[in-house]
């Protein structure tokens, strides 16, 4: 080893990505007693595919059965039933209906109750018309039949990961954020990463670059053993008027034609319509498409009525890091201390905990260190609707965020966290502060002057009264 | 967890001119307990970041700057009387006059004789307008522009493009000019701007280039606004290159809590349904101001929402006639909607006009029809984003009367 690197710090494991995928890794081997360090090139953590999804706890009933994905996902739904409560995460179970629209969408329902019994999802059961009337009166009347699978819960998608990596720096693992790995070299026994933060030493490196995944692996590799294709999902936000009007998660039945969208509350009391699945070169840009968001407002007024002009929140969109294939791709590369864990493309967030524990029953093939005895429980803050909010609780100083509620006291904790948000998105998803219908008409100005000072980049700069025209300093003083 | 309860005579929600306004009559009247809840720390409403004229000139008889104009409002009404709630946000409506709000020192349920809504109007943001593009920071509406500007001493921008042709682009044109914003363009996608000549020379008065029948395509940027695509008459693609977008008007009343109450909501005004009293299908609940339609100025939500108060005051001691069965009024495009919604007979002495807007420029014939036929029409020349009155008491209805429909007969030759 070259003498200077003697100086650099050194880490058991560098996971490179902070998605939810990296988050999980970063707690998984923290709480194996590992030394973890955590490299993300973007101003905060989910800057990636995790930052948009819609945030279904999937059972894997129509997984591919005797996939890896398949059992990273019961594996990821089963801890995280373990132990959500324990961060104070939430958890809404809403249940879900695969929902028959046509006469060839009810012939592929016993199709599909079959797959689920064989993937032992076995509390699914089909529902005629009649029943399905009764528990969702607002689906329009061609609704034909459906099956109710009641394990599909929704989540809080942005405190999850941030939970998963707090743990994992209450129990000493780094994260650098503004750290794109640019290169790194492999002497055989130590990985020397370049990052846009310095250098640093791993013996092993776990890719969850995501998006990047392919390019991180034949920057460093010199190979890469998968093509992230992109896949572009875009939603479109109802107004809280609308969760009222289901209770359960109305999924598509799939088919060779079409894609079918969902339809789903949030844990933040709105209504969900989307995802579309594009197919897209660009990595970094999830551009929306004034057409496909009115054709997805068509299509949820179709199948819920009420929602016809029920004003719009929010549109946003998210890629799939998906590749040329369906599965995932994990490989092992034990003579080169690297695991890639690519292709995690649509159940990312259910997975997440069984992929790293997936991935460290590989690592423990070849290293191990001695686990945490007593894991520490870092409490998230809740953003759940249907949980006591801050706002509901005396001694919140001011309700910054009028359509989403979100106190004073709240923005204040978020930059006093252990991981304060590093630009306006991860204050938005670690409060919900501008994410209402009003989009910062009332609050933006507020929220930019609060988070002087603790952004990488300032959202605004302060004014300076211009010499010509300069006089609104006297418009206080003229009546 | 309720943490306290209090009762009112009459519970004011928001404390913009329309809501001061309507408190400041209602202690003249002799009401006893008034209160006027408002979310913000600071009563004053919209005008309060508007650093810039005109404002209050009917009620003050001068030319004042928002700010100036929100003080003097929130000095009479102090001085009437008035208990000011502030850092107070309702969160529910409940049947007969029961509202809960949110405060820092717990939430109030608060228990009303009457309820008047007054929580005023926003602009319709970016995702509402369902832009195609990029989501980077810097597109803002007017609204948000202000705050950032005179609440906060803070710019977000400094090239902006501004959309849109609406009085209120013309105060965020002014507010740029004051603190040295350089718009690149203002755009608007009708064919002539929305603001009356001879504001509408005001943005080549400011040296800020206007394009009309020009629309926005897409936004582009990763953190911040680093261009916007538009389409003009020629249907040329162009990129402006820009470090903000400014959306400007298109109003909305700020309607959500009567969305999600039992009150019913109006599709074509956003706000919620009231007959000539100002009154809701709830008749513990009044509405007034800009909430009722998107928008008027200032002064006029100062005085409905003091015509709507002294009607209040009425309701109280002497009932106001029973509000069902109404006559409905509907209406047909291109008029957008018409406020009151319902009727109450003999109409009497509520508000003294029907209130229309149109979606498009059009000509031709209005008319109010009933049962028996036409009951009121005149030659009209209808623009967006301006007034057009009916006067209630020209109305010649018919006994019975059920419903009433308001159409335009527009002249052959469609006018611009
Ligand atoms: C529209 C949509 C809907 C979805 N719905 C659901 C759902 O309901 N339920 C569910 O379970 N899943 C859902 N998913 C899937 C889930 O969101 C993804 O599977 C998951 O987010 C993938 O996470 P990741 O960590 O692998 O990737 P990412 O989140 O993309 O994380 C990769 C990270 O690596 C960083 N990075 C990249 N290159 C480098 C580098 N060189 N150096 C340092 N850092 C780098 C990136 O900035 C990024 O933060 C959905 C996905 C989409 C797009
Ligand atoms: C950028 C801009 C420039 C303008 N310029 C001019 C001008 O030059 N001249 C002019 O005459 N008019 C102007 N206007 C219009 C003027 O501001 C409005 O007509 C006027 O403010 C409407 O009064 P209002 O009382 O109906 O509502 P608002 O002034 O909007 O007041 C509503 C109040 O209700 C409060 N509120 C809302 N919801 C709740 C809740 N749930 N709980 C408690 N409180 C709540 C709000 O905080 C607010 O204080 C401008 C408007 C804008 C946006």
């Amino acid at each position: 080893m070259p003498l200077k690197d003697t100086f650099l710090q050194r880490y058991d494991v560098a996971v490179i990505g902070a998605g939810v995928v990296g988050c999980a890794m970063a707690r998984r081997f923290a709480l194996e007693g590992a030394r973890v360090v955590l490299l993300e090139r973007g101003s905060d953590i989910l800057a990636g595919a995790s930052k948009a999804n819609s945030a279904i706890l999937h059972t894997g009933f129509d997984a591919p059965s005797g996939s890896l994905e398949l059992e990273c996902m019961q594996a990821g739904y089963r801890e995280y039933l373990q132990i959500h409560t324990r961060f104070d995460l939430p958890l809404l179970r809403s249940g879900a209906l695969v929902v028959a629209w046509s006469e060839e969408d009810e012939q592929r329902l016993p199709g599909i109750l079959a797959q689920a019994h064989d993937n032992g999802v076995d509390d699914v059961s089909l529902i005629d018309r009649k029943r399905l009337r009764q528990l969702e009166p607002a689906l329009a009347a061609n609704a034909r039949a459906a099956i109710s699978v009641p394990g599909e819960h929704l989540i809080d998608p942005w405190s999850t990961p941030l939970a998963y990596l707090q743990q994992a720096l209450a129990h000493d693992a780094k994260v650098l954020r503004e750290a794109e790995v640019a290169s790194g070299d492999f002497d055989g026994e130590w990985w020397r990463l370049s990052t846009a933060r310095g250098t640093l030493m791993a013996r092993e490196v776990i890719n969850c670059a995501g998006l990047h995944g392919d390019r991180l692996e034949h920057r460093l590799l010199g190979r890469s053993s998968f093509t992230i294709h992109p896949r572009k999902g875009q939603f479109v936000v109802f107004d809280k008027a609308a969760a009222r009007l289901i209770e359960r998660i109305v999924l598509p039945v799939p088919s060779e034609r079409t894609k079918g969208i969902v339809l789903t509350r949030t844990v933040y009391g709105n209504l969900l319509v989307g995802p579309t699945a594009e197919e897209q070169q660009e990595r970094d840009h999830a551009a929306l498409d004034q057409a496909v968001l009115q054709g997805l407002i068509a299509a949820a007024v179709e199948r819920i009525p009420a929602l016809a002009g029920v004003p719009v929140t929010a549109a946003y969109a998210g890629l799939r890091p998906a590749t040329e294939r369906k599965e995932y791709r994990i490989e092992n590369y034990p003579d080169r201390h690297w695991i890639s864990v690519g292709g995690i493309r649509s159940t990312g967030l259910t997975a997440a905990l069984g992929i790293a524990q997936h991935v460290h029953r590989r690592y423990a093939e070849r290293h191990r260190h001695s686990a945490v005895e007593t894991p520490l429980w870092p409490k998230l803050p809740n953003l759940a609707e249907h949980r006591e909010r801050d706002w509901q609780r005396p001694g919140y100083g001011e309700i910054v965020c009028h359509c989403e509620l979100v106190t004073r006291r709240e923005i204040d904790a978020a930059f006093a966290s252990p991981l304060p948000p590093g630009d306006l998105g991860g204050l938005k998803r670690r409060t919900r502060v501008c994410m209402g219908r009003c989009q910062g008409f009332y609050c933006g100005a507020r929220v930019a002057e609060l988070s002087a000072g603790h952004f990488t980049r300032a959202l605004a700069e302060p004014l300076v009264a211009n010499r010509r025209g300069g006089s609104h300093g006297k418009d206080h003083a003229d009546d | 967890m309720i943490e306290s309860l209090l009762d009112y005579d009459v519970a004011i929600i928001g404390a913009g001119p329309a809501g001061l306004a309507a408190a400041i009559e209602l202690k003249h009247q002799g009401v006893a307990r008034v209160a006027v809840l408002e979310r913000d720390a600071e009563a004053g409403g919209i005008p309060r970041h508007c650093g810039h004229p005109p404002f209050g000139m009917r009620e003050y008889r001068r030319v004042l700057s928002g700010p100036a104009y929100a003080r003097r409002n929130v000095e009479r009404a102090r001085a009437a009387g008035v208990e000011l709630r502030l850092r107070h946000s309702v969160v529910a409506l409940g049947e007969g006059g029961v509202i809960d709000a949110a405060s820092p020192e717990g939430q109030v349920r608060i228990v009303a004789k009457r309820v008047l809504l007054a929580t005023g109007a926003r602009e319709t943001p970016r995702s509402t307008r369902l832009i195609s593009g990029d989501r980077p920071f810097g597109v803002i509406n007017t609204g948000a522009l202000q705050s950032y500007l005179y609440l906060e001493r803070l710019k977000p921008f400094s090239r902006p493009l501004i959309v849109g042709s609406e009085l209120v682009a013309l105060s965020a044109l002014l507010s740029c000019r004051r603190t040295g914003i350089k718009p690149v363009l203002m755009i608007e996608q009708a064919e002539k701007p929305l603001a009356r000549w001879p504001l509408a020379l005001f943005p080549r008065l400011c040296g800020v280039p206007f394009e009309c029948s020009t629309r926005l395509e897409s936004i582009e940027g990763r953190e911040r606004v680093e261009a916007a695509w538009i389409r003009g008459s020629d249907e040329e693609l162009r990129r402006i290159d820009c470090d903000g977008v400014l959306l400007t008007g298109r109003f909305v009343p700020e309607s959500s809590l009567v969305r999600l109450s039992h009150l019913e909501l109006d599709a074509g005004s956003g706000g919620p349904m009231i007959d000539q009293y100002g009154r809701c299908s709830d008749p513990a609940y009044f509405a007034a101001g800009n909430l009722l339609r998107p928008i008027e100025t200032a002064g006029w939500s100062y005085r409905e929402g003091r015509r709507i108060a002294a009607l209040i005051a009425r309701d109280l001691t002497d009932p106001l006639p029973r509000s069902h069965p109404g006559i409905r009024l509907q209406c047909l495009p291109p008029i957008r909607f018409c406020v009151p919604q319902r009727l109450v007979t003999p109409i009497g002495d509520g508000l003294a006009h029907l209130q229309l807007r149109t979606e498009r420029p059009a000509k031709g014939i209005l008319s109010v029809r009933g049962s028996a036929g036409v009951v009121w029409q005149r030659q009209v020349h209808l623009l967006p984003e301006r007034r057009i009155l009916i006067p209630l008491d020209r109305l010649r209805l018919a006994a019975g009367e059920s419903g009433l429909t308001i159409e335009l007969e527009e002249n052959r030759e469609r006018s611009r």
